[in-house]
């Protein structure tokens, strides 16, 4: 015992400056925190919207700047990756979060009291008085410090601990609905029971494979892998169980059941910054774990996460088809996104191949989730008297209706179903291309054919949009403010550009990816 | 001998595992997923025993730490279905399905 107290204490370094965009956005959530403290309820809202904002774009100047100066080290001690796919991650999770936060911002989606019960006299006063939580900007602050935290942890607890600060404030945003409270209430305690529950599966795994390696460093363990004999058990058992955890964050069959009932819940301006936010930094942290830590391990997990992709893939375009809810349709369409997704992460191999499917899924995360902020406020526009109009039914005709809103949905529905000239196709082509290059055929064949059965749900809202009759007490659109509006704009923008002019990005995701995770 | 310890940990993590899936109450479910939590706490500080670092003790703490947050958040959630529909049941929770 005398060693531990005679051991001088070093100080840790650490590297402020290439971890600033993510100390941006927490400095910026606690002074959130203290707005809510310390200034007048009327002035809450003008003062916490710029502070989000300004902090997302100081963050993703940062971000820019670090790419530009070619940063790749581990941080903080080895604790924390900043390379080039975390950079190009935060840069994409930033994008699409600032996005978010223009739909968040407008005034109509958020309870006026939470604390007050549906339908009760508390809530008509509260509403009447023009109450609102000012809470989800710091909330939403949080959460996009956790998913920015989560991809680039380079150790497994700094990747629990940034899982919780992720979660944490999404589980309180999803139960903050303005209308359909009883579905919103619903909505977070499923997200809450499942979320912590894999968590903690997340977590016993880290245990395990701590008493594997003797340290959490995913580093560590690659190098134990080699050198530590005889511990099979632990490594295999915690091996899994932290797989169970991270495919459970991106929504991976068999542990997808939670993504509808959410996605449908939450208020729809939440669901699109988890639908695209989450899953980048969630796909981030799986690529992480079990390629620099576990990659020489890829015999025994590739043919489990063969298995996973295709059973995503499956249940993600068959369930679809049977959906009547918009919301639930968009929910099992990102199911199987998840699972197109997946098909790359299983074609490792050399280097170079590694590189390849990266940056293929750097491209498509991004392509994919500006297609769906974008998809989300469109949701958010077409109503009905009680809220938004969630069954397909009431969709019928919105072409002859609104054509502009119409059309632009539909190009979101045509860039998930992977059309030429919009972003999905180039997403799809690279990722599927990677997967032929690793050896997965028939994968990609399994992922070609749930891709056609994929676009015949799309094609059928498309349908029913523009050649169906509308129906007579049709819903309303909504005029936009100009948030929702621009959201849109940009949404759509992104989709085309990607789809046209794809290179540009093509190339920046593929300089990210050529260095590959530091280790 | 950690081994007794390890399998103690394995047994909580599975009771609180089967709690999470056979109870119906959200405070009981939400206490089970606590009990998971600490076993692993308990695999934490055995394997630092076992490789005679610090680290998993130091792991510990946060995971309380965590853990603790984790309640916060979870309570208010519960408390708040409670408010609405005086019931904690999940199987009351029915409203969001196929």
């Amino acid at each position: 015992m005398s060693t531990l107290t005679a051991a001088p204490i070093t100080a840790p370094t650490i590297e402020y400056g290439e971890l600033a965009p993510m100390l941006i956005i927490f400095g910026a959530a606690m002074i959130g925190v203290l707005v809510e403290a310390f200034t007048p309820r009327y002035l809450r809202k003008s003062i916490q919207m710029p502070i989000t904002v300004l902090s997302m774009v100081g963050a993703f100047a940062l971000t820019v700047w670090q790419g530009v100066r070619g940063v790749r080290s581990a941080a903080a001690m080895g604790a924390i990756a900043v390379d080039g796919p975390s950079l190009f991650i935060w840069g994409a999770i930033l994008l699409l979060a600032i996005v978010s936060v223009l739909l968040i911002n407008d005034d109509d989606h958020f309870v006026a009291e939470a604390a007050a019960v549906p339908g009760s006299a508390e809530e008509d006063q509260a509403l009447s008085q023009g109450g609102a939580h000012t809470e989800i900007y710091p909330l939403v602050l949080f959460a996009v410090g956790g998913m920015m935290l989560f991809p680039a942890a380079n150790d497994l607890l700094i990747m629990f601990v940034a899982l919780e600060v992720m979660s944490l404030p999404l589980y309180l945003l999803c139960g903050l609905a303005r209308r359909r409270r009883l579905l919103s209430q619903e909505a977070a305690m499923k997200y809450f029971l499942l979320g912590a529950f894999s968590s903690a599966f997340f977590l016993y795994g880290t245990a395990l494979l701590y008493g594997f390696a003797g340290s959490v460093d995913l580093k560590a363990i690659a190098t134990a892998l080699s050198t530590v004999g005889g511990q099979d058990a632990l490594l295999f058992i915690g091996a899994a169980t932290l797989g169970v955890g991270l495919l459970f964050k991106i929504g991976a069959a068999p542990f997808q059941a939670w993504k509808p009932d959410v996605y449908q819940g939450s208020p729809t301006p939440i669901t699109a910054l988890m639908a695209s936010g989450t899953l980048i930094a969630a796909f981030g942290a799986l690529l992480r774990v079990f390629w620099v830590a576990l990659g020489d391990l890829d015999a025994e997990w590739t043919p489990v996460l063969w298995g996973v992709a295709i059973l995503t893939m499956v249940v993600g375009a068959v369930l679809a088809i049977t959906q009547t809810d918009i919301k639930r349709m968009l929910a099992y369409s990102s199911i199987a996104h998840t699972g197109f997704l997946l098909t790359a992460v299983v074609a490792t191999g050399k280097e170079s191949q590694n590189a390849n499917a990266l940056s293929g899924i750097l491209f498509y995360l991004l392509a994919y989730g500006f297609a769906t902020v974008g998809a989300f406020a469109v949701v958010t526009m077409v109503r009905d008297p009680g809220g938004e109009a969630g069954h397909l039914s009431r969709w019928a005709g919105l072409g002859k209706r609104s054509p502009l809103l119409a059309g632009i949905f539909a190009l979101f529905l045509l860039a998930f179903a992977g059309i030429p000239l919009t972003s999905g196709f180039f997403g799809k082509y690279a990722v599927f291309a990677a997967a032929v290059a690793g050896g997965a055929v028939q994968l990609v064949i399994v992922g070609v054919v749930t891709s056609a059965m994929a676009a015949f749900f799309y094609v059928r809202v498309i349908v029913l949009m523009f050649f169906s009759d509308p129906a007579p007490e049709g819903p309303t659109i909504a005029v936009p403010s100009m948030g929702t509006a621009a959201v849109v704009t940009l949404s759509a923008a992104a989709t085309v550009v990607l789809g046209v002019f794809p290179q540009p990005v093509l190339d920046l995701a593929h300089t990210a990816a050529q260095s590959l995770f530091v280790r | 001998m950690t081994t007794h310890y390890l399998v103690l940990s394995a047994l909580l993590f599975a009771i609180g595992g089967v709690g999470v899936l056979v109870r119906r109450n959200a405070i009981v479910v939400f206490m089970c997923v606590e009990l998971m939590l600490n076993a692993c706490n308990l695999a934490f500080v055995t394997f630092a025993r076992q490789h005679g670092n610090l680290e998993g003790q130091i792991i510990a703490f946060f995971v309380m730490i965590v853990a603790a947050a984790e309640v916060v958040v979870g309570l208010a959630i519960i408390v708040t279905i409670f408010r609405t529909r005086r019931s904690a049941s999940v199987d009351d929770a029915n409203l969001l399905k196929y």
